[in-house]
């Protein structure tokens, strides 16, 4: 076995090398090098959480604006029926008066035309008396000869009239 | 060795000083730049190049970059899973620790000896995992005695320990403390070691067989060669799950030093 029959010869030689290179290893690479590698990979791992801290919170102020967006949405909804309702009483009681109104003076327009439809059917019907006891006189005197007076004639038509 | 007709499988662990720096020493030491400081400078290179491009530091990663910061990210899980945020601090010595490991297990399995060179896992040799282990022991006593100061001892007696069990669990407490970086070190060499081992093994039955006669190598041969894909495969498992391993038992002894309890 080389390893145990050789090494009176080259313990020094390996343990030499070995340290030397073993130590160049630690110092250049071990201490030089790899806490830049690291450094970079601890960094890059830190930016990739503080991103991700970051993008949370933005989550969070987004849910935010968005509930309150939702509470301003549902105040403004409310405030708009509240307009609405308001201008549709409003709208409501204006044609309500407006009707009233309107109501009255048509009913008045027609209580004047009934009034004259009225005097004109009282004036009409005078007339007729007149034509009627006219017509009776004219009647009785060409009949009988007599003369008949205008009020007998007159209360004649009036009771067939009425009688009618 | 196969003009022998005999195959070595030891013969992969055998560690060679590459052109001419046999004599090279230090301190008397002989310091030679062998096969094996090759591929532990290899190791050191392509990681080197691998993490390179983890470093254009981009907010949205390419491939490589997200491969590099797979393995870093791994191991500050591994670390924060085991010891806590107080772990972070240990990423460097971890990630040197694991990746070195790993790639020189994976470097070690490349089918090199196919154009004749030598392949060789020094993750195979307790002179260089041994190393590893009292390297991570030792940061693990300087942290706890730094740490806790003389208190670290307590780690040796559990909670609820009765009084009359205070000393004999001590001592057991101690030897399997001291006992850690033998078997970090050793189960790192014996895996390693253990499954080259029996991947020559039975490339040495396909190359016997075959040699003996067709017959033998067409039965024996073949199954052989089924037998080492499949264990090729599972040495490429093994390979990431010691590394894993020594990287995790180290972060788990420096939890006790870091947390004691």
């Amino acid at each position: 076995m080389p390893q145990i029959a050789q090494i009176a010869d080259t313990y020094s030689s390996q343990i030499f090398w070995l340290l030397l290179t073993f130590g160049l290893v630690f110092f250049v690479i071990g201490l030089g090098m790899v806490p830049k590698v690291q450094g970079t990979a601890d960094a890059r791992d830190a930016k990739i959480s503080g991103d991700l801290d970051a993008a949370k919170a933005a989550f969070a102020r987004a849910d935010e604006a968005e509930a309150d967006y939702r509470v301003r949405d549902a105040q403004n909804r409310t405030a708009a029926q509240a307009v609405v309702a308001k201008a549709k009483s409003e709208a409501a009681k204006a044609s309500e008066t407006k009707l009233a109104a309107a109501d009255a003076d048509v009913a008045s327009k027609i209580a004047a035309a009934e009034a004259r439809i009225q005097a004109a059917s009282n004036a009409a019907l005078a007339e007729i008396e007149t034509v009627a006891a006219d017509a009776a006189r004219d009647m009785v005197a060409r009949i009988s000869g007599v003369e008949a007076s205008e009020d007998a004639a007159r209360n004649a038509v009036k009771a067939a009239l009425a009688h009618g | 060795m196969a003009e022998s007709g005999k195959i070595d499988p030891m013969h992969q662990f055998a560690i060679e000083p590459l052109f001419g720096t046999d004599h090279w020493s230090l301190g008397g030491f002989n310091i030679a730049f062998t096969n094996s400081a090759l591929y532990m400078v290899l190791a050191a290179v392509v990681l080197w190049i691998f993490v390179i491009g983890g470093m254009k530091r981009e907010l949205v990663p390419g491939r490589w970059q997200m491969a590099v910061e797979y393995m870093t990210g791994f191991i500050k899980n591994l670390l924060i899973a085991n010891i806590g945020d107080k772990g972070r601090k240990y990423i460097p010595y971890v990630f040197s620790l694991f990746m070195f490991i790993l790639l020189a297990n994976l470097l070690g399995l490349l089918p090199l000896g196919l154009i004749g060179m030598h392949p060789f896992t020094f993750t195979s040799h307790f002179t260089a995992t041994g190393v590893l282990a009292i390297m991570s022991f030792s940061i693990v006593l300087i942290v706890g005695f730094w740490k806790h100061g003389f208190h670290f001892f307590s780690l040796f007696v559990p909670h609820g320990t009765p009084i009359a069990m205070v000393v004999p669990l001590f001592f057991i407490e101690l030897v399997s403390f001291m006992v850690r970086p033998f078997s970090l070190g050793l189960r790192l060499f014996v895996a390693m070691t253990a499954g080259h081992v029996l991947l020559k093994v039975l490339a040495g039955f396909v190359i016997n067989s075959a040699n003996a006669s067709p017959a033998l190598g067409l039965t024996v041969g073949t199954a052989s060669f089924i037998l080492m894909i499949g264990i090729s495969a599972l040495e490429m498992l093994v390979a990431v799950i010691q590394a894993y391993v020594f990287a995790l038992l180290t972060s788990v002894y420096l939890n006790d030093a870091e947390n004691l309890h």
